[in-house]
């Protein structure tokens, strides 16, 4: 009876999608593993954004910081920027990449909104960003003292994550490191 | 004592679904009418008991109950009483509970408007749609309660409503949207009642076909204003996403509107039977699917809503009864011979045809579009994001192929129809709209925007394929009064929701192709022009609300040397939980919004990050989707659906005891 079997078709694709979705119960969207947790930033060698001198890791480490990815196409880094900006006040060390972006914008962006960060990387051919594994601008990468990766943050930090979840990483790569 | 009694009311409630779900069925399989004829007062007692339940919560917010946790969680003393009501379902269980009411309401509507049923098919769609109803009470009473207690340790005060959601547009989307959720509900349990006694016929059509045309036009209604809402609210200018919670909506629309297209041919032509079966049960399925991934939290978005796996699990678990139960009575009960009604390949049926196949094509797509990061992840393959590109991608060339059918469409005739009769009369109204696409675009200025002629020459062809068939009908009364007074509703209906459909297309090829935006710095006395349109920034003002404060900036906005608006965005902090917020200032017009949204101070000298926006037509996106609802709600008006019934309306109970 072949065509009674045809009739089952709707049920076994909803079958195979159920299981699906009972799959996606267990996961957190949120969480994105990074390749590169505990290892050290990878080598690059780009420019600094607005300034005539070429950065290296070496360049950027020595100090726990959060290195973030932003451009001016990005209209969530737009959402981040005013609490990054606070952060940056409440002392954070805070790195940019720019990712991909136009420099002469990003250099108006930075005039316009405020500049939160120590020195951007201009990562224009997003070298950098691949090596980095990113995702989707903004994201935040936090790097220890030693230029380890410590953790990776995908998406718009805002008093509700860094107070509840991204601070104590933070404080955490402090303490390991404070004299 | 009032949030207990909501909650014995909500227990009740439970307990009748469950006799609503069980007792006429069995009567309706045995033959057994007294238990049948029990259905109708079974539903109205649901209603009557959801009612009560969810006027329980409202009155705990009202009253500022902080004692009970959702009130405390979601609302605040301060809070203006209007969104003190409209916070009953700015969360999960309250939501909930909306949802159930809406559903009884329309166990209710169907029970009282479709009383001329056959008893046995009234008694299963009544019982099919109670065990919908055991589905969403046990998920609100087992997983979240909303009358749970804070107990001891009440707060002083609760910790307010998400700003984002004190908007009147807010007021009404939720439940619009509901409305049209929940209505395919009915859809649903006209084509499982009609499996369960084998009879798929031109009646069972006919008796869903008014329901589910009012659901649809509540869903258009409720994804119009919840695209409204992104538009003012989020302040980024932006009408639509592609955002899952957005697609959630949008997916049980794109179903639906296929089903209303399949069901008009099982009814006139006895053809795609199982076609339309399958199509409601699919149109309701994907409006759990869509609560299932709005409540889960499996997929990200930015409607943060409270999400929680447990929550998740059951609505998976209802989700594999209600459509895996489904599923396996249409492959062991739908119609398995082919029909015996053959149709030409130029005719009306496979007009509709055309359409059943773009849009289930669109569903699929969105749907994969939605899930595919869920997929990937579940498959070990990492984490994606699936964003607006594909959607469009895959969307803009699938209405482009349906608007030529479209165009034909509602002149085509049943059966067999001739492509020599369809140039003759569609000649004309080609050419014009051909001449219209090429000519006004000329008018928008600037350069010459071929995008904005191709819809243009698109929708001129629905509107103008519509009119002659319009003249055909009215030409041949003796007069034209007479003639406009034999239209029937459904056939003005349709006329509105396609007039509608075309007026979305073009506000959506306008607006994209002609917005202009600027992002700058500007300080009170900065001047800008934009499009034509110099915006002065005049001066800064500290404005206080009923619970925030706000920065306020003060435009004037002139039209050469005329002052045309003055408008005022603010930036607010809402006192109860400190957010921030952006309020846009719009100033609105049939053919262009002006809009804008403040950033962020910048600098010492008073200065602000200002987002100005020239949107040509984007109110037209909106227009069309009114006109597509009140189309929907035209066609219930028709004589030959009231045969069956005493009145047909859309005023469903449930709307009533809610408002």
């Amino acid at each position: 009876m072949p065509r009674r079997l045809k009739l089952f078709i709707p049920l076994g694709l909803f079958f195979i999608l159920s299981l699906l979705l009972f799959r996606g119960l267990s996961l957190d969207p949120q969480e994105l593993p990074s390749a590169l947790i505990n290892r050290p930033l990878p080598t690059f060698s780009l420019p600094a954004l607005g300034e005539e001198r070429t950065l290296r890791p070496a360049d950027v480490t020595g100090e726990p910081a959060l290195f973030n990815v932003w451009a001016t196409w990005c209209v969530a880094c737009r959402v981040e920027h005013p609490y990054l900006q606070q952060l940056a006040e409440e002392g954070v060390a805070i790195y940019g990449i720019n990712y991909k972006d136009d420099s002469a914008a990003a250099q108006q962006w930075l005039r316009d909104l405020g500049d939160p960060y120590r020195v951007n990387i201009v990562d224009r051919e997003g070298t950098l960003g691949l090596d980095l594994g990113v995702y989707g601008a903004p994201e935040t990468y936090f790097v220890d003292a030693e230029g380890v990766v410590r953790y990776r943050h995908v998406g718009v930090i805002d008093e509700r994550l860094w107070k509840g979840r991204l601070e104590p990483i933070y404080r955490e790569m402090r303490g390991e490191t404070a004299p | 004592m009032i949030p207990e009694l909501g909650h014995m009311a909500l227990i009740l409630a439970m307990c009748l679904a469950v006799m609503l779900g069980t007792i006429p069925l069995w009567g309706a399989q045995r033959g057994h009418t007294p238990s049948m004829a029990l259905a109708p007062s079974l539903a109205m007692g649901v209603l009557v008991f959801s009612a009560i339940s969810f006027a329980c919560l409202a009155t705990a917010f009202l009253q500022d109950d902080f004692s009970v946790k959702v009130v405390a969680s979601n609302s605040n003393s301060l809070l203006p009483p209007i969104y003190k009501f409209s916070a009953v379902w700015g969360n999960h269980e309250g939501s909930l509970l909306l949802w159930v009411l809406i559903l009884s309401g329309w166990m209710a509507a169907v029970a009282v408007f479709s009383a001329q049923l056959p008893t046995v098919v009234l008694a299963r769609v009544l019982s099919v749609m109670g065990l919908v109803a055991v589905g969403f009470l046990s998920f609100s009473l087992f997983t979240s309660n909303p009358f749970e207690r804070l107990l001891p340790g009440i707060p002083a005060d609760g910790n307010d409503l998400n700003p984002l959601l004190q908007d009147p547009g807010l007021i009404i989307h939720p439940p619009l949207l509901y409305m049209g959720y929940v209505g395919f509900s009915v859809a649903f349990a006209f084509a499982i009642a009609a499996l369960l006694g084998g009879r798929l016929d031109a009646a069972w059509a006919r008796w869903s076909r008014p329901w589910t045309n009012v659901a649809w036009a509540f869903l258009s209604l409720g994804i119009m204003l919840g695209s409204w809402w992104a538009y003012y609210e989020l302040g980024w200018g932006g009408w639509w996403f592609w955002d899952p919670v957005e697609n959630a909506s949008f997916l049980p629309w794109l179903a639906g509107t296929a089903l209303i297209h399949s069901l008009a041919v099982t009814e006139k032509r006895g053809l795609f039977k199982s076609w339309t079966v399958l199509l409601a049960i699919f149109a309701f399925s994907l409006s759990l699917l869509g609560t299932f991934l709005v409540r889960s939290g499996v997929l990200t978005s930015v409607h943060a809503f409270a999400t929680d796996p447990a929550r998740g699990l059951f609505i998976l678990i209802f989700l594999g009864l209600v459509v895996g139960g489904s599923l396996t009575l249409y492959a062991l009960r739908a119609p398995s011979v082919g029909s015996r009604i053959s149709f030409a390949w130029l005719s009306r049926e496979t007009l509709l045809l055309v359409n059943n196949v773009v849009f289930v094509v669109a569903t699929v797509s969105v749907l994969f579009g939605t899930l595919f990061p869920l997929i990937m992840d579940a498959l070990g393959q990492g984490k994606y994001s699936v964003g607006p590109p594909y959607f469009n991608a895959i969307f803009v060339p699938l209405m482009a192929v349906l608007i030529p059918f479209m165009g034909i469409g509602p002149l085509s005739r049943w059966k067999k129809d001739s492509a020599a009769r369809w140039r003759a009369e569609l000649l004309v109204p080609a050419l014009a709209a051909l001449a219209l696409g090429i000519v006004l675009p000329l008018f928008a200025g600037g350069d010459y925007n071929v995008w904005v002629a191709l819809a243009i020459v698109l929708a001129a062809w629905i509107v103008l394929g519509m009119l002659r068939d319009l003249y055909n009908r009215v030409r041949t009364a003796a007069s034209v009064g007479r003639g406009f007074r034999r239209l029937t509703p459904s056939y003005c209906g349709m006329f509105l929701a396609h007039l509608g459909f075309a007026m979305t297309v073009v506000g959506v090829v306008a607006t994209t192709q002609y917005t202009e935006e600027r992002d700058i710095r500007m300080q009170p006395g900065d001047v800008q022009v934009l499009a034509g349109y110099t915006f002065r920034f005049e001066d800064m003002a500290r404005v206080r609300g009923p619970n925030y404060v706000a920065d306020e900036a003060r435009f004037t906005v002139l039209e050469g040397e005329k002052v045309i608006a003055s408008m005022a965005p603010q930036k607010r902090r809402y006192l109860a939980s400190g957010s921030v917020m952006t309020e846009a200032a719009i100033d609105d017009g049939l053919f262009r919004d002006l809009f804008i949204a403040m950033g962020e101070p910048v600098g010492d000298g008073g200065g602000w990050a200002i987002r100005l926006h020239y949107k040509p037509m984007i109110r037209w996106i909106w227009l069309g989707a009114i006109f597509m609802g009140v189309g929907g709600f035209a066609t219930v008006a028709d004589r030959r659906y009231r045969r069956q019934r005493v009145t047909a309306t859309s005023n469903v109970p449930g709307a009533g005891y809610a408002a």
